[in-house]
């Protein structure tokens, strides 16, 4: 596991998102309100993409009942430092239930990138990876370097525990890529490809 | 369950016996001792999962989780954690999500503890305001009835609803120990 205490971020968000859905792209993603939303979509647009634009806090939570729902599939929860922080009890929620099937993804960047860029706590002194750790989410690493996305992938396939990765990227703006805000067209999409009718 | 839940476990029963027809596969819940003889059923159930969560508006987004997934859910919860679930409501409205909650009032009968009053005094209102259609039940004989129509509400309709059950129904909250 890397350490990135001390160390400058050089990850490009975008790029290692790219990358990760090309590494799975069997994946069902549960991107969180914000940044991780627009990375998702523009690494390509695909039905098994659940993208959101409000319920801040809540994509591990989704992440979790989709994975208890669909125990043959893999589930990444691809979510911001902000995000993430203001569901940090969802962790210890998902540390109870240890789904084997999901991965939560934090493209920590150590700010509130929506809203001019003010420091958030991962910048003050929170540690996810500790935090995951003490809530029984035993898989957790910090990762560094953009070639790691090989770690996010292994753990994706393989399906034996839940993790967490704590990934320090650029706290930079990158170019808007915007999904659809349309939630009842997003969620029919997602899950007709799960083979489920609409109400 | 404690003796006393044993006694009055009727209706308690039919709860579980109402989800376990109605297909529901995920129950989470924030703990409370009218919902606790479901819970226990829940937990010793091979074909649910029980998830007790750190707070209920977890429950909200892991019902979306799961209904994205195929599987009917249900949140069970007290008056004062509606509170905490308010914006993450709006994630059913946005994404019109099929969802069941059934709520165990507090402040509102024989209750004890004053600090329970206001946000059940306000647990219709913000349900409603959030889009929920609200229903109430107070006799024991209709629980089952009312769970069963509000499951058919939610998941075969694809309403949000919420079962408000009665704490005149729970009973007096024993604070001394006999």
């Amino acid at each position: 596991m890397s350490q990135t205490t001390g160390s400058t971020p050089n990850i490009n968000r975008r790029e290692f998102v790219a990358q990760l859905m090309k590494h799975c792209p069997d994946a069902l993603v549960i991107p969180g309100l914000g940044s991780s939303n627009y990375d998702l979509f523009a690494a390509g647009d695909r039905p098994e993409n659940f993208y959101m634009w409000g319920a801040m806090g809540g994509a591990a939570s989704i992440g979790l009942g989709l994975a208890l729902a669909q125990p043959s599939r893999e589930v990444i929860v691809l979510t911001g430092d902000g995000e993430m922080l203001m569901g940090m009890g969802s962790l210890a929620t998902i540390g109870a239930a240890q789904p084997k099937n999901l991965t939560i993804v934090v493209l920590d960047n150590g700010h509130f990138g929506e809203t001019g860029m003010q420091r958030s706590h991962t910048s003050l002194g929170t540690d996810l990876v500790n935090v995951a750790k003490g809530c029984n989410i035993t898989h957790a690493a910090h990762l560094s370097k953009l070639e790691q996305v090989t770690e996010v992938k292994e753990a994706v396939t393989a399906k034996k525990g839940t993790s967490l990765f704590q990934v320090k990227v650029k706290a930079d703006d990158v170019p808007r890529a915007l999904p659809t805000r349309d939630g009842v067209y997003v969620k029919n999409r997602f899950r007709a490809a799960l083979g489920f009718e609409p109400v | 369950m404690s003796d006393n839940d044993t006694a009055v476990a009727g209706w308690k029963e039919s709860i579980y016996q109402v989800l376990k027809r109605g297909k529901i596969q995920q129950v989470a819940y924030v703990p409370d001792a009218g919902h606790a003889h479901v819970i226990n059923r829940c937990h010793d159930d091979p074909d649910m999962n029980a998830v007790v969560l750190t707070t209920e508006e977890e429950g909200v987004a892991l019902g979306c989780g799961a209904w994205l997934g195929g599987q009917r859910s249900v949140l069970l919860m007290q008056s004062s954690g509606v509170g905490n679930c308010v914006n993450m409501f709006s994630l059913l409205n946005s994404c019109r999500i099929p969802f069941l909650t059934l709520i165990t009032m507090r402040g509102e009968f024989a209750e004890f503890n004053a600090w329970q009053t206001p946000m059940s005094q306000a647990t219709e209102g913000v349900l409603k305001a959030m889009g929920f259609r609200v229903v109430r039940v107070t006799d024991p004989d209709e629980v089952e009835e009312v769970v069963d129509a509000a499951l058919d509400s939610a998941f075969v309709a694809g309403e949000q609803i919420a079962v408000l059950i009665s704490q005149r129904l729970i009973g007096r909250k024993k604070w001394i120990k006999d």
